[in-house]
């Protein structure tokens, strides 16, 4: 055993590309299964998630149109990356409490859920979009388009699994989202961020906030110009209140009722259809 | 005296076909009844370009067909005659010594009718005989080959020089729209064809299928509209062909007045070249003032 | 031939119609003076129309429990119609019972070729009564007949045509899935389009295997109750449909009913958010079309006049009266001045008058309230300095809802008739230089429901139509609908779609 002091890592949040603190510069404990405190993480206010809204929103231009080729390169490139720190992901979970095989597990999962969403980039439009087939002299066609900035409230269960199975489905789909990291495990997320940042998602396609969600979700679900709430917390308060707000401006919300993320559920293309529009396109036909 | 740029009919006018197709089909839906409709039938009976354009013509025959112009139909003399007879060159002097002291007009198709395969002297000797014939209006039908190929300077210079061979005599430009096929070029001959000089345009020679059609009237329609709108001139339109039924011919007018308005609901800016159309027309006008429908066995047929 | 004389100078009109003018003014024609159409009115004879109209639940005409009733008007006579069943909540549970009560018995029991063969019955007797519905949603809503019987009925037939061949053919609509029916929906619907709103909700919804309590708007009742005769004499088991009759407020009990598992809305946005807040917390499905704004766009190498015909189309169809208009016109400044003058000549042909004479292309504004709104709007696009341009050749009845109609330029994106929708025969026009700057004025608004784009060139068409926000686009053509054809908005226009395949999801759940 050598005398060497470990350099403990600082979580910070991934907004725009950058990774920045709390703009309240406050933080809190995050704690391991066994009570233990393992790391301070930002505790973000409404004015992160302003900003984040705002970096997604920004992002959403250029990515919805990237083509679903490039789109599915990219995720398959995050699959890439993680795959590289896979120790660095087991090492993090291990330390919240999860057990050695666990860990492995759903970190190859997760890699493994990446590279099936990039893989679906190019194909769910030719399973979702149709050709109609209308009565009068017009060709006319309906395509699913990415509906735009998704805010995200994500899971405390299998905190790297979760995150990646909701975000995967909805960047493939071309949406940029804001995602409010697990409460008690927000670790995990954090270093996703640097995972995105070193793969060649641009910025501010996945932004990720740390803190208390009840200092967040109120101001993200009623923010206008978020089109889409996905949320994954029970609390039937939270629920309504996501439902009320989404109200203001009409916005599509999803709850999902999933705590299992290993489940193979998670894994189809309708996931991918939550967060698209359908855009049906009509043209005289004549010469 | 103004002048009048000619435009770069290389610069197509784009037209949508389904659009088109749309309006008329829209503009079918007028409901004409009553005074309304008896008032149409009368009016379009008044715009037959009455027309017999056969190999087999003959004196015998264009008589016949010069008395009906002049009276319709016996029983009602009060009806208007047609606005003129249609007929070839060699028949111009038969018709308009049958017509003499009538008020109407006789009309010879010219310029190597219907094909146009033929020399411009060709062409501009058979206006002159025609109108030294005595022919008050020219039919003239342009090159369709050439414009095709897209010699546009080859068809205005064309038409320019047989209107100067017309002098005194209308000049109607037939464009022969079933072989131009597209909108766009029915719309580009047509402007071609009053920028040169037509005082009416028209649409078939009437041995061509599709002949006349709705959605290529209202091309020309709008042709006529716009170049009204950039000359001030007006110009005329004759559909010709296929036009059978009382019930087209007011549907014609509908698209006349909707388009261009009242000023060309008259003989002088509109003419339906047609033969049968005449008696399907009278039986309506008969059946409007009787309200007895009626059988052709009761309509001559000259 | 670069000169040329005015020809026939000095030729007298023959028919005594006004002359054309020197081509030194400017150039108008004549639609008016000459030939006119005499009416023309479809007859209503054989129209039975009775006095009083009750609830349609369980598969009879039942009488409100309340027994209150409200009068429904004719808006081009602005005389009593009929009077109707007021829901209160009472009726609307008594209706969903019943709507349950069929759906746990009769309707999920039945094979789905079977529930087919019913909707497809009913396409076939909206067919056969065509004529009569047309003349009833002419009289009791105030469109002309000839879009009644050209387009609501036929069409509300063919939506129940398309989604009857879907009942036994769901397997194949959702790879992966299986589908299976929500259960009993409430469908509200509006007043702009009743009988073929109503299709639109029903018929998809019968073919995957739910039952319905469905409100029409109350200003348009007739054709709804019309349409529960033709329920039975298809023989439709009892309480599959259902129709409950009421403003609002019975909507509102709709809505809030525990024991309907989905809501499906049609109508104003401001309705609209208060239905989705209403819905918060709950785990009823929803989908919502709403408002719009529709832009359309003309770019200078448009066909130009099948572009006026469009825009004529985009506006004044249903007197303006509908969610997916082209309301904002946004033309391309170096064709603004000559499609303007050809669009002031089309208005003029424009005949505004009694919605039954089959030659009317505007009929009656459906309400007073709508009458009174559409009028504010003019005032406050006349108070926001922008110019205002009328037709000037029909003349209005002197009774009943009319709006001639209206056209305003000098608008500004900042002014609330551009911003604002006014479902009336109003239409806005601004002009702009580049594709770019007309997407970004198409996009700056909160609605996303339909656009219109102009142009000769295919590539354009496909750049500018991937670049609207909204869930129609009609390219060099504007409100065409057709069953298979999706329809819904993007933002605040609306949640879900109807209308083609997509129009299946919302009310199945996959699993």
């Amino acid at each position: 055993m050598s005398d060497r002091i470990d350099v403990l890592k600082t979580y910070k949040t991934y907004v725009g590309g950058k990774f920045p603190r709390s703009e309240s510069d406050r933080t809190y404990k995050v704690n391991n299964s066994n009570d233990k405190v393992v790391a301070n993480a930002c505790r973000c206010t409404r004015k992160d998630v302003r900003d984040a809204v705002l970096a997604a929103r920004t992002a959403s231009k250029d990515w919805s149109g990237r083509s679903a080729y490039n789109r599915g390169q990219v995720l398959y490139r995050i699959a890439e990356m993680l795959e590289g720190r896979k120790d660095q992901f087991i090492r993090e979970l291990e330390l919240l409490g999860m057990k050695s095989k666990e860990a492995v597990y759903e970190v190859e999962l997760s890699v493994d859920r990446l590279i099936y969403y990039a893989g679906w980039t190019d194909k769910y439009p030719q399973v979702f979009g149709t050709v109609n087939p209308v009565a009068s002299s017009h060709f006319n066609f309906s395509a699913p388009e990415p509906t735009g900035v998704v805010g995200i409230i994500a899971s405390d269960e299998d905190p790297l699994l979760s995150i990646i199975s909701l975000i995967a489905p909805v960047i493939a789909g071309g949406n940029t989202c804001v995602i409010l990291a697990s409460e008690s495990n927000p670790l995990p997320a954090v270093s996703f961020g640097e995972v995105l940042h070193a793969s060649d998602v641009p910025a501010g396609v996945v932004n990720i906030l740390t803190g208390y969600r009840e200092e967040m979700v109120d101001h993200l679900s009623s923010h206008m110009d978020v089109n889409a709430v996905l949320n994954t917390i029970f609390d039937k308060e939270t629920r309504k209140l996501i439902d009320e707000n989404a109200s203001i401006s009409v916005k599509r919300v999803v709850h999902y009722d999933s705590k299992n993320w290993a489940d193979d559920t998670h894994e189809n293309p309708y996931l991918i259809l939550d967060f698209q529009e359908t855009k049906t396109t009509w043209h005289p036909v004549g010469v | 005296m103004s002048v009048i740029s000619i435009p770069d009919f290389n610069q197509t006018i784009p037209i949508d076909k389904v659009g088109v197709e749309e309006r008329v089909s829209r503009l079918n839906k007028r409901s004409i009844k009553k005074e309304s409709k008896v008032q149409a039938l009368k009016l379009a009976l008044s715009m037959i370009d009455l027309t017999t354009l056969e190999g087999k013509d003959s004196e015998g025959k264009v008589i016949q067909m010069c008395s009906k112009a002049r009276v319709p139909y016996a029983p009602m003399p009060q009806l208007p005659s047609v606005a003129a007879v249609c007929v070839y060159p060699n028949m111009v002097a038969t018709a308009k010594k049958a017509l003499k002291g009538t008020g109407i007009y006789v009309a010879s198709v010219a310029t190597a009718f219907p094909s146009g395969m033929a020399q411009l002297q060709v062409k501009l000797d058979d206006t002159k005989f025609a109108v030294d014939s005595g022919a008050d209006e020219i039919d003239m039908v342009i090159s369709r080959g050439e414009f095709l190929k897209g010699n546009y300077n080859f068809i205005f210079d064309e038409i320019a020089a047989i209107k100067e061979a017309c002098g005194e005599a209308h000049l109607k430009v037939i464009l022969e729209t079933g072989e131009l096929e597209t909108y766009e070029n029915v719309r580009t001959a047509s402007d071609i064809a009053m920028y040169a000089g037509a005082d009416f345009i028209k649409t078939s020679t009437g041995k061509i299928s599709p002949a006349a059609t709705q959605p290529v009237t209202l091309v020309m329609l709008e042709a006529i509209r716009d170049f009204y709108g950039d000359t001030g001139i007006m110009v005329g339109m004759k559909p010709a062909g296929g036009i059978r039924k009382a019930k087209e011919a007011l549907q014609y007018l509908v698209l006349v007045k909707e388009t261009l308005g009242a000023a060309w609901l008259t003989p002088n800016w509109f003419r339906f070249g047609a033969s049968s159309l005449t008696n399907d027309l009278l039986m309506q006008i008969v059946k409007q003032e009787t309200g007895v429908y009626q059988s052709l066995h009761y309509f001559s047929e000259d | 031939m670069s000169e040329k004389t005015k020809k026939n100078e000095g030729e007298a009109t023959a028919n005594g119609s006004a002359k054309p003018t020197s081509p030194n003014a400017d150039l108008k024609h004549d639609f008016a003076s000459f030939w006119n159409y005499s009416p023309a009115p479809e007859s209503s004879d054989f129209v039975e129309i009775r006095e009083q109209y009750q609830h349609y639940i369980d598969g009879s005409f039942s009488v409100p429990a309340k027994k209150r009733y409200f009068k429904s008007i004719n808006p081009a006579t602005e005389e009593v119609l009929a009077e109707f069943a007021e829901g209160t909540s009472e009726d609307v549970d008594k209706a969903v019972k019943a709507a349950r009560k069929a759906y746990d018995k009769v309707w999920s029991k039945l094979p789905a070729r079977e529930r087919g063969k019913y909707i497809y019955r009913i396409a076939r007797m909206i067919q056969e009564r065509a004529r009569e519905l047309a003349i009833i949603e002419s009289m009791d809503g105030g469109k002309p007949i000839r879009e009644s019987r050209d387009v609501d009925v036929p069409l509300a037939a063919a939506y129940f045509f398309y989604y009857a061949g879907w009942a036994d053919k769901l397997d194949y609509a959702f790879p992966g899935r299986k589908a299976e029916p929500v259960g009993v929906c409430g469908q509200i619907i509006p007043w702009n389009f009743p009988l073929l709103m109503l299709a639109w909700k029903i018929a998809p919804a019968l073919a995957t295997g739910n039952t319905v309590v469905l409100k029409p708007a109350e200003t348009t009742s007739l054709t709804a109750l019309k349409f529960a005769e033709i329920c039975m004499d298809a023989g439709l088991p009892a309480g599959v449909v259902n129709i409950v009759t009421g403003a609002g407020q019975t909507g509102a009990a709709i809505v809030d009913h525990p024991d309907i598992n989905k809501i499906a809305f049609t109508g104003s946005t401001e309705v609209g958010k208060i239905i989705q807040k209403s819905l918060a917390g709950t785990e009823k499905k929803f989908t919502l079309e709403l408002g719009g704004k529709g832009p359309n766009i003309i770019f200078e190498d448009a066909s130009v006049d099948q572009a006026v015909e469009g825009i004529v189309n985009a506006i004044f169809f249903n007197q303006g009266h509908v969610c997916c208009a082209g309301s904002r016109l946004l033309v391309q400044e170096g064709i603004a001045d000559k499609l303007i003058k050809k669009l002031k000549q089309r208005m003029e042909t424009l005949i505004v008058g009694d919605p039954l004479d089959k030659n009317t292309d505007i009929g009656a504004i459906n309400s007073k309230m709508q009458f009174n709104k559409i009028n504010e709007y003019i005032e406050i696009g006349i108070k926001e300095g922008a110019t205002i341009h009328q037709s000037n050749s029909s003349s209005l009845p002197d009774k009943g809802y009319f709006c001639k109609p209206t056209i305003f330029t000098g608008v500004a994106q900042s002014n609330r008739i551009v911003q604002e929708e006014i479902f009336g025969p109003v239409l806005t026009i601004q002009t702009f230089r580049t594709p770019e700057e007309a997407v970004e004025k198409a996009n700056n608004t909160p609605y996303g429901l339909a656009g219109g784009i102009w142009t000769d060139k295919g590539s354009k068409i496909f750049k500018i139509s991937q670049k609207l926000r909204s869930g129609v686009v009609w390219a060099n053509t504007f409100n065409k609908f057709d069953p298979t054809s999706p329809f819904g908005g993007y933002k605040e226009s609306g949640v879900g779609r109807e209308g083609g395949l997509h129009g299946l999801y919302p009310y199945v759940k996959l699993k």
